[in-house]
């Protein structure tokens, strides 16, 4: 390599033929943002399974999950996919939090617990990824740290990184916030619950890490 | 007179320190209680560092975690970067506290809106 690097020979056709078409991606973002259900429906939209469990209490994914080899097809072009689902990035858990759902106290500290094992997980999966798909509640702020640290973490490490505006099914849900906020990187408003504007997700999926 | 211990970190001591004496210094600070303000913020790698060390931490009824809030980094375009081909990453100021006394009202690109609490 080093003599054909000396030789200055450009193999930059060779590349484009055997274009990588197989990427690991992370789908990451704070709790309660809908990683889980989208992953769920790229999951099942393209292999039938599903991914892990959906819960209104924050935390409900507390361990990595990852999905080998969903082939995602759109507009003629195709990108197969390692599809990792990650726990929720969080600066902070407090077990107080998940009493007000109903859990009892050492129900609350153990989830608090794996939680926060969860939470280093998600870290320590950013270096063995090709992108990620960053989900952001569209009817919250999108300035907050974990998406600052995201965003951050990819544009230093110049991966590909798409943003699904998820819940855009709710009425004060609004996309055009994020977009205003980070306007450097694609972003497209879907429900993943609902599956409005997935179509356009698998395009830009395809498009982004193809 | 009782309060908050505010501690305002210059870009000068920052940049004289390494990524894990930062962090360790943050938490350290940060579970004593204080507020720290940080006038030239963590790169992103370091955020991360920063969040698993908090979470090995973090205890019931102890210490449930830190707020931290920073605007978002800015590419550093200048012409000669352009030229080379190169695009840096520019910190910005960063409030960091501990989650039980410290929360943000509002963040904007420029404004960070924060409560403390005794």
């Amino acid at each position: 390599m080093g003599i054909i690097k000396r030789l200055g020979i450009n193999f930059s056709w060779l590349k484009r033929i055997f274009k990588k078409k197989r990427a690991r991606i992370g789908i990451y973002g704070p709790p309660n943002a809908g990683k889980t259900t989208l992953a769920n429906r790229i999951v099942r939209d393209w292999t039938g399974d599903a991914m892990g469990s959906v819960s209104q209490i924050p935390h409900e994914t507390r361990r990595a999950r990852r999905r080998e080899g969903v082939t995602i097809e759109s507009n003629g072009s195709s990108v197969t996919l390692d599809i990792v689902d990650t726990p929720g990035l969080a600066t902070k858990i407090d077990f107080h939090d998940f009493m007000v759902f109903g859990l009892s106290e050492e129900e609350s500290k153990r989830r608090a617990k794996e939680a926060t094992e969860g939470v280093i997980e998600a870290v320590k999966w950013l270096d063995d990824l090709d992108g990620v798909i960053l989900v952001m509640d569209a009817t919250e702020d999108p300035y907050t740290q974990v998406n600052v640290t995201v965003i951050g973490n990819m544009e230093a490490r110049k991966l590909p990184l798409l943003i699904a505006a998820n819940k855009i099914d709710l009425p004060n849900s609004s996309p055009s916030r994020i977009h205003s906020a980070f306007p450097q990187h694609p972003i497209v408003p879907i429900s993943a619950l609902e599956g409005q504007n997935i179509e356009l997700l698998y395009q830009e999926i395809a498009e982004h890490f193809g | 007179m009782k309060g908050i211990q505010l501690d305002l970190i210059s870009e000068d001591k920052l940049d004289a320190m390494t990524s894990m004496e930062k962090v360790r210094l943050i938490l350290d600070e940060v579970r004593n209680g204080k507020i720290l303000i940080l006038e030239k913020g963590l790169t992103p790698n370091e955020q991360t560092k920063l969040i698993e060390l908090t979470m090995t931490e973090i205890a019931p009824d102890e210490f449930s975690g830190i707020e931290i809030e920073s605007y978002p980094v800015k590419q550093n375009d200048n012409l000669l970067n352009k030229l080379l081909g190169k695009t840096t990453l520019k910190t910005r100021l960063t409030v960091i506290g501990p989650a039980a006394q410290l929360k943000t009202i509002k963040k904007s690109r420029d404004l960070i809106s924060a409560l403390v609490s005794p």
